[in-house]
This record gives structure tokens, C-alpha cells and sequence, in this order.
């Protein structure tokens, strides 16, 4: 029952460049300089197989070194559990693996694997879970049988489960410490909503009411072969590991799909939102709002535009903000995109606290000129050059293709998403940009989030409009004493 | 560049057997694929071929840093590295005839309003009003001939990846990736930088500069570091911040920062490392052709001044409402010390991963911190450095617990040998951890030209394996017991005002 279907996207071949002759002479200007074509390129694409039980699974050899790697992805992440529990697939994501096994604890494990520099690691995520592998070629038997064990008979022993929690805790308790974080995670709140999945954050609270049940009925619900993509890269013969796969999984049934997560977005309540930290010399300041998932037909167009508008070293924010005015060190923006749910479209920047409100001005000016002057010819063909130019960079080796091609199957993508990406660069033109720049960016309807010593700004926030103060105040464990 | 020894000891190797460190990867294999030039002018090139895909990823490595800084001039090397991405004479401009003439302006009045602004006594404030005035009109003046970032642009326009730099204690690294139809381009662009530098802007990027230090301000850990840094050293240059004092990023001219390059950027200090779809016999030409044309210049002397031996325990204090952070240094010789190997081991041994000895103490058993680690090399590796210890304690947990509790790891290392499990881990490690760097364009690049720079061989990274397999017990008591004493001590850390509640404690094991 296992389908060999090869990976159906024609082999990405690279256009010729610029097709002058090779000149060896000096060059005394890059102007002179014409590079030669750049050889044809062939990139090696994984193999893919299905087993009868719906396990997904790519191979893809690379015998430059002598190791091996193996990555499970599982669906169900920190998305889908519940909000009372916020913080239980990042403490089943750690006791998954540090708990050990039926057979071992995790600290027998852990000196198994370390005595041959190998390692098994499981981690959480937003939309999956994790269990990966990474050894020399020599001990794949002794690490892919640890790495089963992991995968199909963790035992979650409390001691670990302590220690996560500790972990959490901890990160709760730092998370005001730096501006930072708490510029991104009060950003994500705006744009997202602050009960949203994408958004909230543990609390002691929810912390403390993760019990090891939690992570039992989290893994019976969702380890099933028909959730799982795995991708095994390295210095190995496909068909010797196909066989280890069958015999490893084949006996594996199916389990119940898990069910989609459905959401509405709505994006940020526009207005000026400000959280003190007042140990600081700088401020952060980030505009949000939502951004685009990558299967919108205006994907390519925004690429391009994100490229000349606040990602690229000679952006529009970069060259104005940075290097013109002096006013940052880091700043940027754009529109993000995600395979799945809307990204963020933000512009971020830091600056020292008394030009807090020149960096605002400086942001507003370059929304505004996106609506006098959203592209020029010169700014879309050097986007648009320099993405297909360095186009090569998404597959310069194995383990990206690998990647690429795990996340398109994780996500529902077509297996040659990478090709269309480049079809749909090459198609954008200047009206396309303009366009997307005005259908996504919005002055008006951005979320102005600044973190910083209010005391020191140059004018007060209440000169662009009335000012949302956000209580960051960490809300203590129960029964704590203040 | 051969050498057949090592193709006897490969054979050697399939014979007994021994498989997985020594089969294509070792450093036979490399001394195949690479190719080490000194060009004329003194700059070393390393080309080494790897044909996995039509890329290639570089480094330049200059053997200097903020090292050479003095008080006045700190986060001058750091400075010229931003500089170095303005562009030349042909890149960056639109008439460089006029340009220089409005640079050399801006320049003028700077120096006159700075010298007027650092008047302690009889300082005019009308006079330094006009001044500050006359040298920001030069510097919009100067403004109209700059074509904004336009050297990153040609890199980015031509298919580059990962245009960066970085300035650290003692070096300083420019690098990016390409296509591997660009060497010319490649060759073009990086040697111009550093030939015909056009230091213009140079008054805003100095501005940018400090944004970028305040970021770093707003970090407590780096907080802690630099005064950390400025404790343990009372001599060296190694306890002056990269990123200079706020004092001195208000004040070095561009003037200062000209002469700190030509002094320091002469091509014998400078290590060129390529490494991709390249082959060695069709780019040394190229390469030859535009670095060649930078001029020679005396290699600097080496820095004179050595850390004189710290004779008491030193500490820093500082109260914040930020969570608590524990950190300790103690001074250890240079990377080109013998022993380099001893305390490369000692550092695996202490805080890699969940089976070290830090990691089992105070994370897994003592509870009281959530991170914990050791690393040798801080800040650097050229000059006799710092073996440092740290600490993030969990929420309730004091930075003094976490002391103890790392002073008692540092006893046990000193006074009972090691096990002979701990001790082949770390030797097995460490040949495993050498592979898993070997497949990466960009990192291999950056670790030749790093261990050529450092060590004068970018063989040292295979042979640094090799020390470490000479470990022995008595060499880690032996050099703990060496450096690991209180008057080679200073201690960092963050008091915190609003020490965090620690959460009622979940069920423990049975």
C-alpha cells in the first residue's frame, strides 16, 4: 500500500542570468562586471512515501557527512489547547521527552545518548509537536529504537513535569525584563485579540493547572501515524531505512483526525497603546495590524513590496529611518504572511527615549507616502531582481529542500509551491504593488504600540491621540503573599 | 598544499576499522579541498571547494578589534565596520568629485565644534551654538551626493544572502553569500570597501551607533557583562565595552576613525576565506587580481599590555527590579595556551547539555535555577581570557543559592577525578560536534578563517579534536585547581528589588 510517488514538481532548473561572456580583465566599476551564467542546477528532492496507516514520510540522502536526522512532526499545538491550560504543550513538549520512557527514565536517556553524541529532543509549537533525532550514521539502530520508545511510550514521570513547570514559571517571572519580549508579546495581543490562540501567554495560574493526566490524554489524542510527517535526511540507503520504517510502524493503526481549528480574525483596535518600563534609555516602537496567509493570490505582489518597503538594506524605513535620520539601530517592517492563519503586518523600530515621538513621526511619513507614491519603476525591479536572484538560497542545500517540502505537506501546499513562488514573482508588476500597498497598509487602522520610559520622550503620547496604558503587572501564583 | 602522511593515516583508519569520524570528512579530506595563498601585499586567502549546490558564502576576518581601543576612542572598531558599508569612490555616490570636497567640509566643522563643546573652562554657548549649526548645514550638504546604501543594494540586487558584519573584543568580520557566478562581482565589492572607503554619513551612523548600544542597555544581561567586564579587567582592553562608552560614541571624529582603519586594516592582518561551488585554480586569479591591489602596510605590533594577576576577589552588585542573573569570571591564559583543550573539556563536561554536572545540580536536583552553564573564551580567545560560569535562578531563588551550588560543582571538579563515562563523553563528543559544523557553507568559512587568524593553521580545527582526545583526569584537576581559586575571582550579579514569588511547588516525585 505504500505510494512512491516521486515529489511531482519538475525539477527546479535556474533560469540563466545575465548571459554576457566571462571578462577577466579588472574591472574598475561593478557596472563593468558581467557575471557568467550560473551553471544549471538540479536540486536533489526528497522521497516520499505513505505508509498504509496515512504516516507521511520523506527521505532525503546527503551523504557529504556521516549523520543522520529525523524529524516528526505531529499535529496539535499550543493553538488547540485549552485556555485554562495555556502552557501545556510546552510543558508536554519538555516532559515528553525528559520524563523518559516505559523502559528508561530520561535521565538514563540522556546518558545513552549523550555517551554517543546523539540526540532524541521532543518540543511543542503553536501548531505541532516534535520529536527529532540527530546521530552518527553508525549508531542510527540504537537511536532510532530511543527515538521510538519516545514517540509511542512516554512516560511523563512527575519529576519532569515539576521541572517544566519550573522552566515556565521562570520564563513567566523574566518576562518583563526586557522591552523586547514584551513589545512582541503585547503585539501580538493587539493584532490578535489578547484570549487568542495566537496571542495568549502562560500564566502561573494556567501553569499550575497543567496536571501529568494533561499530557497522557494530549498524546493519546494526537500521536496517531495519520498526524505525523517524518522527514529523515543523511547518510543512509532509502531503501534499507523504508524497511526499518515498515517494520517499525506498519503495525501502527490509525488513529481519530484531529479537528481543525476554526477562527475568525478581526485585527487590532486602532489607537495608541503605551506599556512603561521605565529602566530603559530606548523605546520600542511597533505599528501592527494583521497581515496575509501565503496561499492569497497577493502573496507574490507583497513580497516584492516588503522587499523595497522595510526588509531589504536599502528600504524605504531603512535608508530614511536608520540611515538618513539617525533615529534607530533596528527597523524594519512589512506584511507577514503565514501558511496557515494571517501573519503580522508590522513596522518596528527602537530609539532612545527622547526621540520617541520623531520615530513616530518618521513612521507616519512613510505611511503617508505610500499613498502619494506607493512604488516606483526602480524600487520593483530591484525587489523583484533580488529575490529571483538569490532564489537559489531556498535550496542551496538538503535539509531546507526537506523542510520546504514537509512544511507544504504539513500545510495542506502544493508540492511545487516553491516553483510558483517564482512564477509569481516574475509576474508582479507595478500596478500589483501599488495596489497591495493600499489594500494592506492602513495608517488608520494600525495599532501604535510604544514600550519605553515615558518621562523621557520628546512629547508626550497624547500629542498623536488619546493613550491606552496597558497593565503589564505579572499577575502573582495563588496564594502568593505580596 | 598536500600532504601524504595524512593519506596513510586514512588508510590506517579503514583498517582498523574505525568508520564514522574518518571516512570523507576528516581532515585528509579537507586538505584535498582547500588552498591557502599569501598574496604579495601579506593578505591570506583560503579557498575550499564544496559543490553541494551553485553558492558560495565568505569571510573576511581582520585581526582586529576593539582591542586596540583606548579611553577616547572606544567603539572606533566597531565604528569602521558600519563604515565599511557606505560604499567607495564609485559606489555610494553620485559625484564623488564634490563629495569629498563637502566630507572634508563637514569634517572641519566638526572638529571645531567638538573642540569648543569639550572646552572645560570659558566654554561659549553662542559660540558653540553656530558651531554645532555650521556643522550639521555641512553635513545636509554633504547629504545631496549620497546615494543611500547603495553598496548593500548592489550585494542584495546580485542574488546576495546574509549581508552582515561583526566587531568583537579582538576581531572583526564582514561576510555574505552569493551565487557562484559573482565571484567577480564578489572579489570587486569586498576589496574596494577596504580600498577606496568613503566614510561618509559618518556623523549619523555614529548616531546609529548609540541606538545600538541602547538596545543593548535595555538588556539586563548585558547590563550585568560590561560591568562584569569592567571589573575583571583593570588593564586590558578585553573590560572596555565593543560597542564603546556613550562618551566616546559622542565624540570620535571620522578623522579618528581613518586613521584607526589605516593603521589596523593593512592586508597582513586581513584572512579572506571562500567557500563553496568554487574551484581553487579558476578564483585565486580573480581573487589575486582585486585584493592584491591593497596596499602593504607594517603589521601593528602586538598589544603590549597583559592583564597583570588579580590578587583579590572582586564583586558587582546591582540592584534592579529585574529578576535575578549570577555570573563569575576567573582569568585563564589564551586560546593558544596547551591547556586550551583542558578547558575546552572542563566546559563540556560542566555545562553541555542535561547530563552536566551544572545541569544536574542546580537545574535537575537543587531546583534553584532554570539555566545554568560554563564556557571558555569570554571574551574572546586571542588574549588570556575569562572561564565563565552564570546562573538564571528559578522565581523565589536567590543568585547567592546559585553561587553555592556552582562553588560546590567547582570543589568536586578539583578535588575527585572525573568518571571515565564523563571523560569518554566528552571526547566522543567532541569529534561528533566537529562533523555536524563541517556542512555548512557559511560555518565553515567563518571556523577556517577564524582557527587561520587565531592559530596562523585552519588545520586547528581538526587538530584541536585530536588535544582534546589527550585529555586526561589529572589535567582537568590540574588546571581547575589552577584557575578556579577565589582571588582569581569576580563575581556579577542582579539583586533583584522585586525578588518573583515562588509558585506553590507541584507534586513531587515519590
Amino acid at each position: 500500500m505504500t505510494s512512491r510517488r516521486q515529489f511531482i514538481l519538475a525539477a527546479i532548473v535556474l533560469s540563466l542570468l545575465a548571459c554576457a561572456p566571462a571578462s577577466w580583465g579588472q574591472a574598475s566599476d561593478w557596472k563593468q562586471i558581467q557575471p557568467p551564467p550560473l551553471h544549471a542546477f538540479h536540486p536533489q528532492l526528497p522521497k516520499r512515501i505513505q505508509l498504509a496507516n496515512g504516516m507521511v514520510v520523506f527521505l532525503q540522502e546527503d551523504h557529504e557527512l556521516p549523520l543522520i536526522r529525523g524529524t516528526a512532526q505531529i499535529r496539535g499545538g499550543s493553538r488547540d489547547e485549552p485556555a485554562g491550560k495555556v502552557g501545556l504543550v510546552e510543558i508536554y513538549g519538555q516532559a515528553w521527552r525528559t520524563g523518559g520512557t516505559k523502559q528508561r527514565t530520561g535521565d538514563q536517556l540522556d546518558d545513552y545518548l549523550e555517551a554517543r553524541a546523539a540526540k532524541v529532543e521532543t518540543s511543542g509549537g503553536l501548531d505541532s509537536t516534535y520529536v527529532t533525532w540527530d546521530c552518527l550514521k553508525e549508531n542510527l539502530d540504537d537511536v532510532f529504537k530511543i527515538f521510538l520508545e519516545v514517540l509511542r511510550e512516554p512516560e511523563f514521570r512527575e519529576d519532569k513535569i515539576v521541572l517544566a513547570k519550573n522552566q515556565l514559571n521562570t520564563g513567566i517571572s523574566r518576562r518583563n525584563d526586557d522591552p523586547f519580549s514584551i513589545t512582541f508579546r503585547e503585539s501580538s495581543k493587539l493584532v490578535y485579540g489578547a484570549d487568542s490562540p495566537y496571542a495568549r501567554v502562560s500564566e502561573y495560574a494556567t501553569v499550575a493547572s497543567v496536571a501529568r493526566e494533561d499530557l497522557v490524554s494530549w498524546h493519546h489524542r494526537y500521536v496517531h501515524p495519520n498526524n505525523i510527517i517524518l522527514g529523515i535526511s543523511g547518510d543512509f540507503d532509502s531503501s534499507a531505512v523504508e524497511a526499518m520504517l515498515h517494520q517499525a510502524f506498519d503495525s501502527w493503526p490509525k488513529g481519530p483526525a484531529p479537528s481543525k481549528l476554526q477562527l475568525s480574525f478581526h485585527g487590532p483596535k486602532p489607537g495608541i497603546y503605551f506599556a512603561e518600563k521605565s529602566d530603559v534609555t530606548a523605546s520600542m516602537v511597533m505599528m501592527v495590524d494583521l497581515g496575509i496567509t501565503r496561499d492569497n493570490p497577493d502573496y507574490y505582489a507583497i513580497e516584492v513590496f516588503n522587499h523595497f518597503f522595510g526588509e531589504s538594506m536599502n528600504s524605504r524605513l531603512f535608508s530614511n529611518i536608520r540611515s538618513k535620520k539617525g533615529l534607530a539601530y533596528a527597523v524594519g517592517g512589512g506584511v507577514g504572511a503565514e501558511y496557515d492563519h494571517p501573519g503580522t503586518l508590522g513596522l518596528f523600530l527602537g530609539t532612545k527615549s527622547r526621540t520617541t515621538a520623531a520615530a513616530i513621526d518618521a513612521f507616519n511619513e512613510e505611511l503617508d507616502a505610500l499613498k502619494t507614491n506607493p512604488s516606483t519603476p526602480e524600487e520593483l525591479n530591484k525587489a523583484k531582481q533580488a529575490i529571483l536572484n538569490s532564489f537559489v538560497f531556498r535550496f542551496d542545500s538538503k535539509d531546507k529542500i526537506l523542510d520546504a517540502r514537509m512544511d507544504y505537506e504539513f500545510y495542506g501546499y502544493p508540492a511545487d509551491f516553491l516553483e510558483k513562488y517564482r512564477a509569481g514573482i516574475e509576474k508582479v508588476t507595478q500596478q500589483d504593488v501599488d495596489r497591495v500597498a493600499q489594500k494592506y497598509v492602513h495608517k488608520d487602522k494600525l495599532a501604535l504600540l510604544v514600550v519605553g520610559k515615558a518621562a523621557d520622550f520628546d512629547r508626550p503620547l497624547s500629542s498623536f491621540g488619546p493613550v491606552t496604558t496597558l497593565d503589564i503587572t505579572i499577575p502573582p501564583p495563588a496564594g502568593a503573599q505580596k | 598544499m598536500k600532504n601524504n602522511r595524512w593519506h596513510i593515516l586514512l588508510l590506517a583508519s579503514f583498517l582498523i576499522g574505525c568508520t564514522a569520524f574518518m571516512g570523507a570528512q576528516n581532515l585528509a579530506s579537507f586538505e584535498k579541498r582547500i588552498t591557502v595563498k599569501t598574496l604579495d601585499n601579506g593578505l591570506t586567502v583560503i579557498v575550499c571547494e564544496r559543490s553541494e549546490a551553485p553558492v558560495f558564502s565568505f569571510f573576511t576576518h581582520v585581526d582586529v578589534g576593539s582591542d586596540r581601543e583606548v579611553p577616547g576612542i572606544t567603539g572606533l572598531a566597531h565604528m569602521f565596520e558600519h563604515m565599511a558599508f557606505k560604499g567607495t569612490d564609485k559606489i555610494g555616490t553620485n559625484d564623488y568629485a564634490d563629495e569629498k570636497g563637502a566630507l572634508e567640509n563637514v569634517e572641519r566643522a566638526y572638529q571645531a565644534y567638538d573642540q569648543e563643546r569639550r572646552r572645560e573652562v570659558g566654554r561659549d554657548d553662542k559660540k558653540l551654538a553656530e558651531l554645532d549649526k555650521a556643522w550639521k548645514d555641512a553635513m545636509t550638504l554633504a547629504q545631496k551626493y549620497v546615494v543611500e546604501n547603495q553598496f548593500g543594494e548592489i550585494v542584495e540586487q546580485n542574488g546576495g544572502r546574509g549581508l552582515n558584519a561583526f566587531t568583537t573584543n579582538e576581531e572583526t568580520g564582514y561576510h555574505y553569500s552569493f551565487p557562484s557566478n559573482q565571484v567577480e562581482l564578489w572579489a570587486y565589492l569586498e576589496s574596494e570597501r577596504f580600498l577606496h572607503p568613503v566614510f561618509r554619513e559618518f556623523y549619523k551612523e555614529r548616531e546609529v551607533v548609540h541606538e545600538e548600544r541602547r538596545l543593548g542597555e535595555s538588556n539586563p544581561f548585558e547590563r550585568l557583562f560590561e560591568q562584569f567586564m569592567a571589573t575583571a579587567y583593570v588593564a586590558h582592553p578585553y573590560g572596555q565595552p565593543v560597542v564603546g562608552w556613550p562618551s566616546d560614541l559622542e565624540s570620535f571624529s571620522m578623522t579618528d576613525a581613518q586613521a584607526y582603519y589605516k593603521k589596523y586594516y593593512v592586508p597582513a592582518s586581513m584572512i579572506v576565506t571562500l567557500v563553496g561551488d568554487v574551484k581553487a585554480d579558476e578564483v585565486m586569479p580573480v581573487i589575486e587580481k582585486y585584493f592584491g591591489r591593497l596596499p602593504t602596510g607594517p603589521k601593528p605590533e602586538p598589544l603590549r599590555t597583559v592583564e597583570p594577576p588579580q590578587n583579590a576577589e572582586r564583586i558587582v552588585l546591582i540592584h534592579e527590579t529585574t529578576q535575578p542573573i549570577f555570573i563569575e569570571g576567573y582569568h585563564k591564559p589564551s586560546a593558544r595556551d596547551k591547556d586550551d583543550a583542558v578547558y575546552a573539556a572542563v566546559q563540556d563536561l560542566m555545562s553541555n547539555g542535561r547530563t552536566s554536572r551544572l545541569y544536574r545540580s542546580l537545574v535537575r536536583d537543587k531546583k534553584i535555577a532554570a539555566q545554568t552553564g560554563g564556557f571558555n573564551g569570554f571574551p574572546g580567545n586571542k588574549y588570556p581570557n575569562m572561564f565563565v560560569f552564570y546562573a538564571i535562578s528559578t522565581p523565589g531563588h536567590t543568585p547567592d543559592e546559585n553561587r553555592d551550588a556552582v562553588h560546590a560543582e567547582i570543589e568536586r571538579l578539583k578535588n575527585e577525578d572525573i568518571t571515565d563515562e564523563e571523560l569518554q563523553m566528552v571526547k566522543t563528543r567532541a569529534k561528533a560536534d566537529l562533523l555536524r559544523q563541517l556542512g555548512d557553507n557559511e560555518g565553515l568559512a567563518y571556523q577556517l578563517g577564524f582557527a587561520q587568524s587565531l592559530h596562523g593553521d585552519w588545520r586547528e580545527i581538526f587538530r584541536h579534536v585530536d588535544e582534546i582526545e589527550k585529555v586526561s583526569k589529572a589535567d582537568i584537576r590540574r588546571v581547575a585547581n589552577a584557575t578556579f581559586v577565589e582571588s582569581n575571582r569576580t563575581v556579577a550579579m542582579i539583586e533583584s528589588t522585586q525578588l518573583a514569588t515562588a509558585p506553590a511547588a507541584g507534586k513531587e516525585p515519590k
